[in-house]
């Protein structure tokens, strides 16, 4: 086939079927160039949602153009680079500000009841002052004065005083997030101490509050040696002080690599897979932030008490312990909307650094970290155990998932709040919720079942250690030779749609010949499904030394932009018929045994 | 086999109606089995008094010697999922009865005795507690007052629960009104499945050398081979296969005539003996074709130790047609420590991670469902792409043998796929095919005997199956919950089905005079619904699976079967079904 390089993507055309893959270079994490063999200079090109491509290009030279092109293209410079900025969905400004006001931060919180008689709304930091990585819009006890607030905001690592994150209005308990206190081995803050004092105050129902701190006890130790540290339980009056034992960000961003290399073997053995899952710890460090949500829910719901939650800058681990708690305790996150909504609150809002974490530019390789990765893997892990709990399914997941590291739409550009407002990118780019409302049906869960959630409105997962699972869809993605060939998800919305199809016709017509159309409709559902086209990564090796590079379109017009990205939403949704794997004739003859002869073991795709 | 019932039919009929799920319908059967007595003698009794336990026993006076404390008053029960419940306990010949004292509702739970693998007594003061270990992997507890009734009681349920003669079995005397012993036995016979297919009958004939089991006593009376080789030929054959179990039909593919056939190893030995039939035997299976296969489920170097006790392999220059293969198929002991590694993993209540993950390596359970379905994806392969016909065998021929031979058909023939089709194929290669279930199911993961010949190789089939379900969730007809039953019924069971080791031992004992057939039983209507897949589209394609490691997961509905989460997955199975029917019933109207 042909390989494409354009200014937002690379295309790789087949020249048999015509069938073409395209990547986004926001999603490139990494290229690398092996060594020269018969055929051609082979690339490999890993990708961000964890799909791996592997290229052979004819000659050497041209190989090497489009790696550097490529390494240029990957990682762009400024903000104004991003695919975000040339992304038009064919929208009117209308639409596009209808889009970012799907969300509405202030009336979730009226939602859970604040303000109230002992929460409110404070304008400290109206102009990014106290703080200037925490929202404009900020909620505080009644009883917390500005001065208390700017005062313990000086003695909380990067200015991030207490605020609140979570209401839980049955028993009036908050759940509110903070940084470390700068406390070294000895030093105290009153301002603080009294912040901590007005939030137990503001709940009667318990004589005191927790405060977690979600990093092992060792971590938050060393930081007293640098002027940091945790609360001293002798100074702060009423407080329980608990560790959670989370690792930090370089823990996770090796675990995941680990894991990456485990499952990437080919021809892996099941006890290689095992021990190598094993070791890489991934699902330990899964179970952790599981079990700090719990506990987190435990203490709101069950003893009715208030929970302070930090870690050391509070944007990492205290965003995946609030938004997963909030999530055990609140029907509403668990519905599209509501997820929506928890993340807008609980990462964008209060500052989950996206462009370091995700790599959005070019910066520190110390900075990128799977921290959000890590939370959807926990709602996944969750909705394994409560089928009928959430409204949205794993589609939904990674399509956030796939979005996160786009840089396609405004939504994760930038470290913060105040960041974002000086990008303009309520003018200058879409939200991505406005994209995922109006694609809702192809994210539903069709054993949702609010029934259910009335029953529990509080899950209580377990957390023995077999309920964790590898999340196949996620770091396999794009492997369609692992995925089950057939999908009860989609299928059963299938039989749905046409059911509801069916329900409107048969209203609409009643006469005979309109009714056995119905039947026809009715007995054959699946049928209707598109075939999916052929898994890219297999074919490109198949083709290998067919390669040509093609033009390098480094410069293009806005209306090619246009269509390619028209075009990227469209293969996304063809990759879900991928996903799922819809059974289909042509594709079962054509597809190479799984079990070859020679080996007998499985043959691995790239 | 834990059991709730209803005490009052219509009361249990109503709830019946409300759910469907697979567990209802055997309670529906315990129902039928208090009420029936005899002539239909309806006992509606609140306590069950020694009187009622005389009816469950009119047949088992024998079995009474063994029952010294029948009845213990204000004994605790404690189940998985359930709050413990005070009330009666009971030992019957072949039951544990416990009806608790719920004035409003009583509940009663019925145990299988045979479905016991292991029980731990506690002595505390005068009181005693009894955990029970099921082979449906159920943990009970029951706290039993008084240290002589709890003496008597373990010690009725562990002689009760191993019972040696296969005429004192339970299946012997279960006699639901529904069901009767003249309905059919089984669903088929060789006889039959050869008359259905027409295309064998050129080159394939009944062979009914076996008769009187003299050739070889494992097999069927009646078996498919070679229409070029008689009878006599077949004896000598016989004789230089182990056990007598020489090369047979046991699939024919339709699409290109290829066969799969099975057998156990050659008797060539040390000296490297020749049996002039038996090659002459696989000559006429190829018959034309340029070559065939043979799969041996042990590694070459087994298979070369194997002539050191005389056993072995086919040699290349005897059979020159032949190209063997070998893959490890892991049987016997090691699958048996492999199950009970696993299972303990499983009721392991740690919370470490990386405990559960070295475990679950180390029982090397999954290795071996990954092996199997790569074999039998090899099989598959070799007939259904290469166009070759194949010989599958072990040691023996009656375990991965018959796991292998089984999952290649499931992936290849669509009729292999729909409910009736999936139980024919078991009733043709495991229970004529002369699977040794007796002594391969005779103790589960629990129990602490020495194991003598017990392997889970059953449980392993189920298990690939069920990771076919998994990948190809539209392409079986049947669902999870029928391979749960299947999974139960093997260990213990009220129907004959799985009684006994072979077809002969089968005729000795009478079992299709005086048992009922499970497998006729699964096809009733009000059963068949319980376990019919509502998502079933058939397909005429092969279904290959993927063995990825990461493509393999855990049977949780099975290993995990006693945890909340099993149930929150069994409720939105159950959804499935509500929704397809609803759906099919608008798409009728």
């Amino acid at each position: 086939g042909t390989l494409y390089l354009t200014a937002t993507h690379l295309i790789f055309v087949e020249s048999s079927s015509n069938n073409s893959t395209s990547i986004l270079h926001h999603h490139i994490a990494s290229v690398e160039k092996l060594s020269l063999t018969t055929t051609g200079c082979p690339l490999v090109i890993q990708c961000r949602n964890f799909r791996v491509v592997h290229f052979v290009i004819q000659r050497e030279r041209d190989c090497h153009d489009v790696y550097s092109s490529l390494l240029r293209l990957r990682q762009p410079v400024s903000y104004e680079e991003l695919y975000a900025f040339s992304y038009n969905p064919k929208q009117n400004d209308q639409q596009r500000e209808e889009g970012w006001q799907l969300i509405d931060l202030g009336a979730e919180f009226e939602r859970m009841g604040v303000p109230c008689d002992q929460w409110q709304l404070t304008d400290v930091n109206r102009d990014y002052k106290v703080c200037e990585t925490y929202p404009r819009d900020l909620y505080v006890p009644i009883t917390a004065s500005k001065p208390i607030i700017v005062g313990s905001s000086k003695f909380r690592s990067k200015g991030r005083f207490p605020v609140l994150t979570y209401f839980y209005q049955e028993k009036k308990a908050a759940v509110c997030r903070c940084s470390q206190p700068l406390s070294g081995f000895s030093a105290r803050c009153l301002e603080d101490e009294s912040m901590l004092q007005a939030i137990s105050k503001a709940n009667h129902n318990s004589r005191f509050v927790y405060v977690m701190d979600t990093r092992p006890k060792l971590n938050a130790l060393a930081n007293r040696a640098a002027g940091k540290g945790y609360e001293n339980e002798d100074n702060y009056s009423n407080i329980r002080f608990q560790f959670v034992g989370i690792e930090n960000i370089h823990v996770m961003r090796t675990s995941l690599q680990k894991l990456l290399e485990v499952t990437g073997t080919r021809s892996l053995s099941m006890s290689d897979y095992l021990v190598g899952l094993e070791s890489s710890g991934w699902l330990r460090h899964i179970k952790a932030i599981v079990d700090a949500a719990i506990f987190l829910t435990k203490a709101v719901t069950g003893e009715g008490a208030s929970v302070l939650v930090h870690c050391s800058d509070g944007w990492d681990r205290t965003a995946q312990v609030c938004s997963l708690g909030s999530l055990l305790m609140d029907p509403y996150y668990r519905t599209i909307k509501g997820f929506m909504v928890l993340i807008e609150k609980d990462w964008i809002s209060f500052g989950h650094k996206f462009a370091d974490r995700c790599d959005q530019l070019d910066g520190d390789p110390k900075e990128v970290s799977p921290i959000f990765t890590q939370f959807l893997e926990c709602v996944w892990q969750l909705t394994e155990q409560f089928p009928q709990s959430f409204e949205f399914s794993e589609w939904f997941l990674l399509q956030i998932h796939e979005h996160v590291h786009s840089c396609q739409y405004g939504n994760f550009l930038g470290n913060n709040q105040r960041q974002r407002e000086e990008l303009q990118l309520r003018d200058r780019t879409h939200s991505l919720w406005a994209f995922l409302m109006s694609e809702k049906q192809n994210y539903l869960n069709p054993f949702y079942s609010p029934a259910f959630s009335e029953l529990h409105p509080v899950l209580e997962p377990s957390t023995l250690p077999y309920h964790f699972k590898f999340w196949r869809n996620m770091y396999h993605q794009f492997d369609r030779s692992m995925h089950p060939r057939q999908s009860i998800l989609k299928t059963i919305l299938t039989l749905r749609e046409n059911s509801r199809n069916g329900e409107s016709m048969l209203q609409a017509l009643e006469n005979v010949s309109a009714l056995t159309e119905l039947q026809q409709l009715g007995v054959t559902p699946v049928a209707t499904s598109e075939p999916p086209a052929p898994p890219p990564t297999r074919d490109q090796r198949s083709n290998d030394g067919q390669e040509e590079v093609g033009e390098e379109a480094i410069e293009g017009t806005d209306t090619e932009r246009t269509v390619e990205g028209s075009s990227a939403t469209e293969s996304r949704k063809q990759r879900y018929g991928e996903l799922e794997g819809t059974y289909n004739s042509e594709l079962a003859k054509e597809e190479p045994a799984v079990v070859s002869l020679e080996f007998g073991v499985a043959r691995m795709t790239c | 086999m834990a059991v709730h019932v209803q005490n009052k039919r219509k009361l249990f009929l109503d709830s019946y109606h409300q759910t469907n799920r697979a567990q209802r319908s055997r309670e529906r059967e315990a129902v039928a089995f208090i009420f029936s007595g005899e002539g239909g003698e309806v006992i509606c009794s609140r306590r069950l008094d020694h009187r009622t336990i005389q009816i469950f026993d009119r047949q088992l006076m024998e079995l009474s010697e063994h029952i010294k404390t029948a009845n213990v008053e204000d004994a605790v029960l404690r189940q998985p999922l359930h709050p413990a419940a005070r009330g009666t306990l009971c030992v019957t010949g072949h039951h544990l009865l416990f009806s608790d004292r719920e004035e409003s509702s009583p509940q009663h739970f019925l145990l299988l005795l045979r479905n016991i693998d292991a029980i731990e007594k506690r002595m505390s003061g005068s009181s005693g507690t009894i955990t029970i270990k099921c082979k449906d992997l159920c943990v009970l507890q029951l706290d039993i007052p008084g240290m002589e009734q709890c003496l008597n009681i373990a010690r009725s349920i562990e002689t009760l629960s191993c019972l040696e003669n296969v005429s004192e079995m339970y299946p012997f005397f279960y006699r639901p009104s529904d069901q009767s012993l003249k309905d059919q036995w089984g669903l088929s016979s060789t006889e039959k499945h050869y008359s259905q297919m027409t295309d064998l009958h050129d080159r394939w004939r009944v062979s009914s050398v076996n008769r009187d089991y003299s050739v070889c006593p494992t097999y069927p009376q009646a078996v498919i081979v070679p229409k070029d080789i008689n009878d006599e030929m077949l004896v000598k054959a016989a004789k230089f296969r182990h056990g007598g179990r020489f090369p047979v039909l046991c699939y024919y593919h339709r699409k290109n005539g290829m066969v799969i056939m099975r057998s156990s190893q050659p008797l060539t030995g040390a000296n490297r003996k020749r049996c002039r039939e038996d090659e002459l035997l696989l000559q006429a299976v190829i018959d034309g074709s340029d070559k065939g296969y043979i799969i041996d489920t042990r590694s070459s170097q087994q298979a070369q130790q194997a002539r050191m006790t005389g056993g072995g392999f086919e040699s290349k220059s005897c059979y020159s047609c032949w190209k063997r293969l070998h893959r490890q198929v892991e049987r016997g002991k090691a699958l048996q420590e492999s199950l009970i590694k696993l299972v303990e993993a499983c009721g392991n209540d740690s919370h470490n991670m990386d405990r559960w993950l070295s475990k679950l390596e180390n029982s090397k359970w999954l290795s071996h469902v990954q092996t199997a379905l790569s074999t039998a994806g090899l099989l598959a392969e070799c007939v259904e792409r290469d166009g070759h016909s194949v010989l599958v065998h072990c040691s023996e021929g009656t375990d991965s043998t018959l796991l292998i031979s089984t999952v290649a058909q499931l992936i290849m023939d669509p009729c292999c796929r729909t409910l009736e089709g999936f139980l024919a194929l078991l009733e043709r290669e495991w229970v004529q095919a002369g699977h040794p279930f007796q002594k391969r199911c005779a103790h589960s993961a629990y129990s602490h005997a020495r194991l003598q010949q017990e392997s889970p190789v059953f449980l392993l089939l189920l298990d690939c199956v069920w990771q076919l379900l998994h990948q190809f969730p539209l392409a079986l007809g049947f669902s999870e919950a029928l391979l749960l039953r299947l999974a139960t019924e093997a260990y213990a069971s009220s129907y004959g089905t799985f009684l006994c080791n072979s077809d002969k031992e089968r005729c000795v004992s009478r079992v299709k005079e005086k048992t009922l057939c499970l497998f006729q039983a699964l096809l009733r209507p009000k059963e068949r619904r319980c376990y019919a897949n509502p998502l079933y589209e058939r397909t005429e394609l092969a279904i290959w699976p993927s063995v990825h490691p990461q493509s393999l997961q855990l049977w949780r509905g099975y290993f995990l079967r006693w945890t909340q989460q099993a149930r929150h997955l069994e409720e939105a199975q159950e959804e499935i079904r509500n929704m397809v029917i609803l759906w099919e019933k608008m798409a009728l109207t």
